[in-house]
């Protein structure tokens, strides 16, 4: 009964997601206060239909309903009823579905926050939204249904994969969907604008926050994956280059571009067509990324089986929503024209720099991503693309913008001078050259440069800081004061340039790893990275639906507990890696096999700076959400503007 | 600029995304088609003679080294199995088939125990006219198999012309394995 309530909830949403479609594109055009009001209440009903729907789903998994094929087939009673949960949304059904509730709810967010927008905007706005939503739930309902029933029912589900039974898949999907999810936001923005045919500093001001919003989302979405890959599948890797883990850094890249440009559009309306540009790819390539994985054209680690029908489906509504905004882009934004002019080196300067290269590198992913299918179509050749290739081409191109990232803060708009900006850059410069000499001489120089470059980063952003509080030349107290009154913005910003030179020194640092697999009997220990590793014991430990094998470790007076996880129903064994950090450091050790000689075989290693990769994206992400509580402030602005005018009609 | 080039200026993102979309358009009609697998990995012997083996009969039957299938009289398969693999088990009937057909078949159990792989051969015949195991996986390793059944055909000189991982359906007999026969007969 809840199953068909749920399939009955998701046709509502489907209808009401395509009437907010076109009352709120059309409305606008009737003339009609109805008319123009009705999308936000149709968004919210939309949503709640939704959320209804995905309840059921989730209910389902809850009470282990094997009647639904979708838990049947990825659930069963003794997972702990957390992973019953987050098993729903683990598999390409129920995760299509948790992006469009996703979806929805970013529709609602603007239904609700969007009071401040000229109410034609926010009705189109949500219609694109709309659209968007319900052609994605039109592909849930008829060829992806998740509430599929299966009779006779199994006595018993097939399990969650072992490998997502881990807190980590709880967090992962949505907070790297909410990311996805959210540029459709700026996508609406950009696609309304472009209906309307103008855009200035307001439409600039109003897409920011959402662009910010979503693009914290999608850090911190991307850095949770990638630690969760990391202590879950046991290599001690961080980043794969694997397509869906590009398909993630594409948006960031674009995203991160968006986010820099929308500024420029802000402050002096320039680059407008540049960030409708940006907007439309960004979420076009977070589409794509989500749903080409799917269709099995990609090879990846991250296997969601899906029939090539429902990659057709899924080709015909990307072609729909990309080409159709593309098509509306050629046809409207040439005439979109800049009116702010700067000088060479200027902040529109660089943010321009930025721009450039992190599309350059975003470039260079997209085609090392889709190189592998499209040469095996046109020239029949079987290859695949790995870390080398991106290692060659993008570090070189991320160079450059770790260069510009310190100076570009300094530069006035409009029109600045350099040198003066560099001069107050010393003690980063110096810093940098300093690190790069000092670990240069001794280990390789890759990581030397990469040490030196986040260095370099992170010093040159508190430079920013301390030269807006006058630090050192005011008295501290005085400073303090004056940091507490600095724009939110502006320390938000300087958190996301620290972030990310504390990520760059984390993934340098893990150039110097090491790593060893050896055999120990208990009671043998072996030397590595100046450590003693000692196997004391072997024993058994039982878990919620597994048994496993745990071995001890010491390294120096610190006991490790990695283990051999064995799920019966799956007839699947997981290495659960012991990860042991100082904050600058980790010590990681996974129990690989228990040879038929005796003993353990172990893989010992040691990541220096490894946990400065996730700790420099949270600083990243927390960064936006300070900027963001800033900019909530200036939303409202033009909404105060428009009260006495009166003319919410 | 001209207007005219900025028209065409910004139509490049269009003209980039058709392209693509052709591109992913006729991979999926050809991934329904069946003739176009992004996830086939090419074996590394295809135009190749096997690497240097010599296994030993299992099941009361002969083995045979790479000497054997150096130049055999008529083309060959070998097919790779295991008693302890479902899909070998739903492949059984399709070998009996190709064996009746007087197509020689030779097998290598992979990783096998011999008392259960004679009550496989009991239980679903033996379409194979020579039988070798390879208890310990080497040979597997260097022929670059990576699970099985595998199924190798090899020509009148010796060489390697065509590997398929999976069990052997009706579709890729007709398809691949006939037309192979006719060419190379």
């Amino acid at each position: 009964m809840i199953p068909e309530l749920g399939h009955f909830a998701l046709a509502c949403a489907v209808a009401l997601a395509f009437a907010q479609g076109v009352v709120g594109i059309f409305g606008p055009g009737l003339r009609d206060a109805r008319a123009l009001h009705a999308a936000p209440v149709l968004t919210l009903s939309h949503f709640a239909a939704i959320s209804l729907a995905f309840l059921a789903l989730v209910w389902a998994g809850v009470v282990s309903d094997f009647t639904v094929e979708n838990i049947a087939d990825f659930s069963s009673s003794a997972v702990p009823l957390i992973y019953r949960i987050t098993g729903v949304w683990g598999n390409h059904d129920g995760s299509i579905l948790l992006w469009c509730l996703i979806l929805s709810l970013c529709g609602s967010a603007v239904a609700v926050f969007g009071g401040g927008l000229p109410a034609s905007l926010r009705s189109r706005v949500l219609g694109v939204l709309g659209l968007v939503s319900g052609g994605f739930l039109l592909f849930t309902l008829t060829v992806s249904d998740p509430f599929a029933r299966l009779w006779p029912p199994p006595l018993e589900g097939a399990g969650v994969n072992p490998i997502l039974q881990d807190p980590g898949l709880a967090f992962h999907p949505p907070v790297l969907y909410t990311g996805y999810v959210g540029f459709s936001v700026a996508f609406a923005f950009a696609i309304a604008a472009l209906i309307e045919g103008r855009i200035d500093a307001a439409w600039g001001r109003w897409v920011r926050p959402w662009a910010l919003l979503s693009w914290c989302f999608l850090t911190a979405g991307i850095a949770l994956g990638s630690w969760w890959s990391y202590y879950t599948l046991g290599w001690g890797g961080y980043w794969f280059w694997d397509p869906v883990e590009n398909a993630a850094l594409l948006p960031w890249l674009t995203g991160t571009a968006l986010l820099h440009c929308a500024i420029v559009v802000e402050k002096r309306e320039s680059l407008k067509a540049w960030t409708v540009l940006l907007a439309i790819a960004t979420f076009s390539l977070s589409l794509s990324g989500t749903f080409l994985v799917r269709s099995g054209i990609l090879n990846s680690v991250h296997s969601f089986a899906a029939a090539p029908d429902q990659g057709l489906f899924i080709l015909a509504l990307l072609g729909l929503t990309i080409g159709g905004s593309l098509l509306l882009f050629a046809i409207r934004a040439p005439v979109l024209a800049a009116t702010g002019i700067y000088a060479p080196i200027s902040r529109e300067s660089a943010l321009v720099l930025n721009n450039i290269f992190l599309c350059a590198i975003a470039a260079v992913v997209f085609t090392g991503t889709l190189y592998p299918p499209f040469a095996n179509l046109l020239f029949g050749i079987q290859l695949s693309v790995g870390a080398p290739f991106y290692n060659q081409t993008v570090l070189p191109l991320t160079a450059p913008i770790i260069l510009a990232m310190g100076a570009g803060p300094l530069l006035a708009w409009k029109r600045a001078d350099l040198l003066p900006a560099l001069q107050r850059l010393w003690l980063a410069g110096a810093a940098a050259l300093l690190v790069f000499l000092v670990l240069s001489a001794t280990r390789h120089v890759i990581a030397a440069l990469g040490l030196a470059g986040g260095a370099w980063v992170v010093i040159a952003a508190l430079t920013d800081l301390a030269g807006r509080v006058r630090l050192f030349r005011v008295p501290l107290a005085n400073s303090a004061a004056r940091f507490f009154t600095l724009p939110r913005g502006t320390i938000g910003a300087a958190m996301g340039h620290i972030g990310f030179g504390v990520s760059v020194l984390g993934i340098a640092g893990m150039t110097l790893a090491v790593q060893k697999v050896v055999v120990l009997q208990p009671g043998q220990s072996t030397e590595l990275g100046g450590y003693t590793w000692t196997l004391q014991d072997i024993h058994d430990a039982p878990g919620p639906n597994y048994s496993q094998r745990v071995a001890d470790i010491t390294v120096d007076g610190l006991t490790l507990h990695p283990s051999r996880r064995f799920f019966a129903a799956q007839h699947v064994i997981t290495n659960d890696a012991a990860i042991h950090t100082n904050g600058f450091q980790d010590i990681y050790a996974v129990f690989a096999d228990e040879p038929a000689s005796g003993g353990a075989e172990l893989r010992l290693n040691r990541h220096p700076m490894a946990p400065e990769i996730w700790f420099g994206g949270l600083i990243m992400a927390l960064g936006g959400f300070v900027s963001l509580s800033d900019r909530r402030l200036r939303v409202g602005a033009p909404s105060r503007r428009r009260k006495p005018e009166g003319a919410v009609a | 600029m001209s207007p005219w080039r900025r028209r065409l200026l910004f139509g490049i993102p269009l003209a980039l995304a058709v392209a693509g979309g052709e591109g992913f358009y006729t991979i999926l009609r050809r991934m329904q088609a069946n003739n176009y697998d992004p996830h086939a990995l090419p074996s590394p012997l295809i135009g190749k003679r096997p690497p240097a083996f010599s296994l030993p009969g299992v099941a009361g039957m002969q083995g045979f080294a790479n000497t054997d299938i150096a130049a055999p009289r008529q083309p060959m398969l070998v097919n790779w199995f295991a008693s302890w693999c479902v899909p070998c088990l739903q492949e059984a009937p399709m070998l009996a088939k190709l064996a009746a057909s007087e197509l020689a078949i030779w097998g290598i159990a992979y990783e096998d125990d011999p008392q259960a792989l004679a009550q496989f051969l009991a239980q679903n015949g033996n379409p194979y006219q020579r039988l070798a195991a390879d208890a310990d996986g080497t040979t597997a390793i260097n022929w670059g198999v990576y699970g099985v059944p595998e199924t190798y055909f090899i020509d009148k000189t010796g060489i390697v012309r065509w590997r398929y991982a999976g069990a052997l359906t009706d579709d890729v007999v007709d398809s691949v394995l006939n037309p192979l026969l006719t060419k190379y007969a």
